[in-house]
């Protein structure tokens, strides 16, 4: 047998040669692209084309339709990058210290705050001093970094109610409640009447985080949940304890809750638009998860019921704002500074805002110039509980000064609400000893 | 050279100064020329040099790292050292980690004392070539070609509360993934469901390879069945075993996948590779308290394999 290998001329060295050869073959385009590629910087002398990263995968047709008009505007070219929503959260960082995109969607609130801070994000002061005027104070205050200067455009925003289907209420003669009492008294009637009155789904572990934000700005006001979050108040304060208390007394009502630990939010959307739950307290994007019409114009909501306390006039809620940023290591930053103003400027007016809400009715426009008149009447009512709410809340993982803790506190609640009779003091006491241990200077 | 090669000594005598001329000689003729020590060298040197490289290199980065705070942001002058203090949160104010800990054990267990023994059954009766062996062989093996984020996500959907296969055969309403006690067992039947037809085909394989005599002596000695497999056959293929286990160690501490695309390892799915993911990747940005965890990890991994293999090299040898 060896002999024959021999004759046929396939020996082990004319089988490595020509490995070698064909590893050399497979290397030379990749080594003529990279020396292609040290070329094109040289070539564009003019504004090139802003680059943007999306994470928005809903309105993706409503941002390209926002793109084009600008692009037909300022003959200003913008390349969308759509990237799944989770996996750029999580890897923001290693993208922002990299080479990112000129701008990217994002969010306010302390995550914001801390990458300004790191140096991650570019200063937008200057965006900001022209076109101002064009927002209220809270945005102006959401957008601002720790050292004063404007870093998000705002670009809009959604409250979490109450959510509820009228069509259901109006068949069971069920009214919107006005008070903690009423809306338990709601809750029996629909257990009563074979619906499960909370839908609850926490597979994702932020939603519970929601519930305790809601409570805890209700009870104990606006700013000891923000404190509370900086670090600056005790988990284990007796008030947070009353927290837990008064959620305990929920609990019967959002039916099984294993099922809802293994259910993701769009399927707790639907099971209010099966008409099996009779609310969810949700953000109202939720209205994304259904496409049929005639159960979008069906849907109505009513902000959380008071409980009674001394916060109630200040109607705190939390609703999240989203906008862009833009990334600072960009290395096409100095190359499309003037593009990328224009750009931002205009995703701050009112009129790039309304097309993009035309499309997706879920959320408020950030923008005062913003024209009101094509607001849908669910987008009205939602713009009038955000006017008229005296503390926004950016929401409990955003709002944390840290990150890590928002992660774990995901585990700790999904943890509180497979046992919900347990001690709260050592509950309370595990949650300080983790703060305890990231660290974070108040 | 040709006597060299055919017997491997020369035929000198040996001893005086021809032997000495032909010890001498004896050191510089070699089974290599300078061309096939060159290429060995480059052959065997480029991966040990990569092997080094990119796994062990950071693998001794992230033992460093595991003693030092840092975010992962701002180079490597803003790493802070600080000791023993992320082993002594990990074991203290953590409250993943012993769950996470206690869940890979339990699936390093099931998968040796579960998955792999039923897998060595499955080989052994359809070694029998019984008629629709290769049927049931495609069929058995069939989940091991499907990605394991593929299977957590097939599985995901039977075991679905409202619509899930599952339950609507069973009748019942059983929160599969989201009770915290069941889930875990829940989707290690998953990860069984794949771990068993890999280890079916290797030890059919293995079995394949059994010198046919020794079953006729065993079988002529008048051991049953299961005297012959435990008795002859399996000592023989030890070798195999080895492969087996080692394989199935690995796999049980590689789980990530299924849980991650599950529910991102939580409520009851906590593995320490998903751990290390939450702390490393992804906002929390803690990468000394991760690759503190990644080394726990690690050393339980590290453990039983060297354990194994010196056991069974030396039982060999």
């Amino acid at each position: 047998m060896a002999e024959s290998i021999r004759e046929t001329g396939f020996t082990r060295r004319s089988f490595l040669r020509g490995s070698a050869g064909m590893a050399g073959a497979l290397a030379l385009p990749g080594a003529m692209a990279a020396c292609g590629q040290d070329e094109s910087p040289e070539e564009s002398a003019g504004p090139g084309s802003v680059k943007f990263a999306s994470t928005w995968q809903g309105d993706t047709e409503a941002l390209r339709a926002l793109v084009e008009s600008f692009t037909t505007d300022t003959d200003i070219s913008v390349e969308i990058n759509e990237v799944d929503g989770p996996t750029f959260s999580d890897q923001i960082d290693s993208y922002l210290q990299g080479t990112p995109d000129d701008v990217f969607t994002w969010f306010g609130g302390y995550r914001m705050r801390f990458y300004a801070g790191q140096g991650l994000v570019h200063d937008i002061s200057d965006i900001w001093d022209r076109i101002g005027d064009n927002f209220s104070d809270a945005f102006r205050s959401a957008s601002t970094g720790d050292d004063g200067r404007q870093y998000l455009m705002p670009f809009y925003i959604y409250p979490w109610v109450v959510i509820y289907r009228r069509s259901v209420f109006d068949k069971h003669g069920y009214e919107v409640p006005e008070t903690v009492d009423d809306f338990m008294a709601l809750a029996e009637a629909m257990q009563s009447d074979g619906l499960t009155p909370i839908a609850f789904a926490d597979q994702d572990g932020w939603p519970a985080q929601g519930w305790f934000d809601i409570i805890n700005m209700r009870l104990n006001g606006y700013q000891f949940h923000l404190d509370l979050l900086a670090g600056n108040e005790s988990w284990t304060d007796a008030r947070v304890a009353e927290v837990f208390e008064t959620w305990r007394s929920f609990l019967p009502y959002m039916g099984d809750l294993s099922a809802a630990l293994g259910r993701t939010w769009q399927d707790g959307a639907n099971l209010l638009f099966n008409e099996e739950a009779g609310m969810l307290y949700f953000g109202t994007f939720a209205g994304t998860q259904t496409e049929d019409p005639e159960v979008r114009d069906d849907i109505d909501f009513f902000t959380f019921p008071a409980f009674g306390t001394e916060f109630d006039d200040e109607n705190a809620v939390d609703a999240p704002i989203n906008g862009f940023l833009v990334s600072e290591q960009s290395p096409t930053l100095e190359d499309n500074a003037e593009a990328i103003d224009s750009f931002v400027e205009y995703l701050g007016s009112g009129e790039a805002q309304s097309m993009f809400l035309a499309e997706n009715p879920n959320f408020v426009a950030a923008a005062n110039d913003v024209d009101r008149s094509v607001y849908t009447p669910f987008q009205e009512k939602m713009a009038e509980i955000i006017d008229n709410a005296g503390a926004v809340a950016q929401f409990l993982d955003r709002d944390t000064a840290s990150p890590a803790f928002a992660v774990e506190m995901e585990a700790f609640l999904q943890s509180w609400l497979n046992d919900p009779e347990q001690d709260t003091s050592s509950f309370l006491q595990g949650i300080q000893s983790f703060w305890d241990s990231l660290g974070v200077s108040p | 050279m040709t006597q060299q090669t055919r017997e491997g000594r020369s035929i000198a005598p040996s001893d005086g100064p021809v032997a000495a001329v032909a010890r001498r000689r004896r050191r510089r003729f070699s089974l290599f020329t300078r061309r096939d020590k060159i290429t060995l060298g480059v052959l065997v040197g480029i991966p040990t040099i990569l092997h080094l490289a990119l796994i062990w290199v950071p693998t001794l980065g992230s033992i460093a790292l595991s003693f030092t705070t840092w975010t992962g942001i701002g180079g490597l002058g803003s790493i802070e050292w600080v000791g023993l203090s992320n082993y002594e949160q990990l074991v203290t104010t953590y409250p993943t980690f012993w769950p996470a800990l206690r869940n890979n054990l339990i699936w390093l267990g099931v998968f040796v004392f579960v998955a792999t023994p039923a897998g060595i059954f499955f080989a052994v009766l359809l070694d029998k070539n019984i008629r629709g062996t290769r049927i049931y062989q495609s069929a058995l093996f069939m989940p091991f070609v499907l990605s394991l984020a593929l299977i957590g996500f097939i599985w995901q959907l039977q075991y679905a509360p409202e619509e899930g296969f599952i339950n609507n055969v069973l009748g019942t309403q059983i929160a599969w993934l989201g009770d915290p006690q069941i889930n875990i067992w829940a989707v290690l039947a998953a990860a069984c469901w794949r771990h068993v037809g890999y280890v079916m085909i290797i030890y059919l394989a293995g079995l394949k390879s059994v010198d046919p005599s020794l079953r006729e002596a065993a079988r002529i000695d008048g051991a049953s069945e299961r005297q012959a497999f435990f008795r002859v056959i399996f000592p023989a293929l030890m070798p195999v075993n080895i492969v087996i286990l080692v394989i199935t160690t690995i796999e049980a501490l590689r789980a990530f996948d299924i849980v991650w695309v599950i529910n991102r390892g939580r409520n009851g799915l906590e593995l320490l590779s998903v751990l290390v993911t939450q702390n490393v990747i992804g906002p929390a940005s803690r990468i000394g308290f991760g690759s503190a965890i990644a080394v726990v990890l690690f050393l339980i991994s590290v453990g039983p394999i060297l354990i194994f293999l010196s056991r069974a090299y030396r039982r060999l040898s």
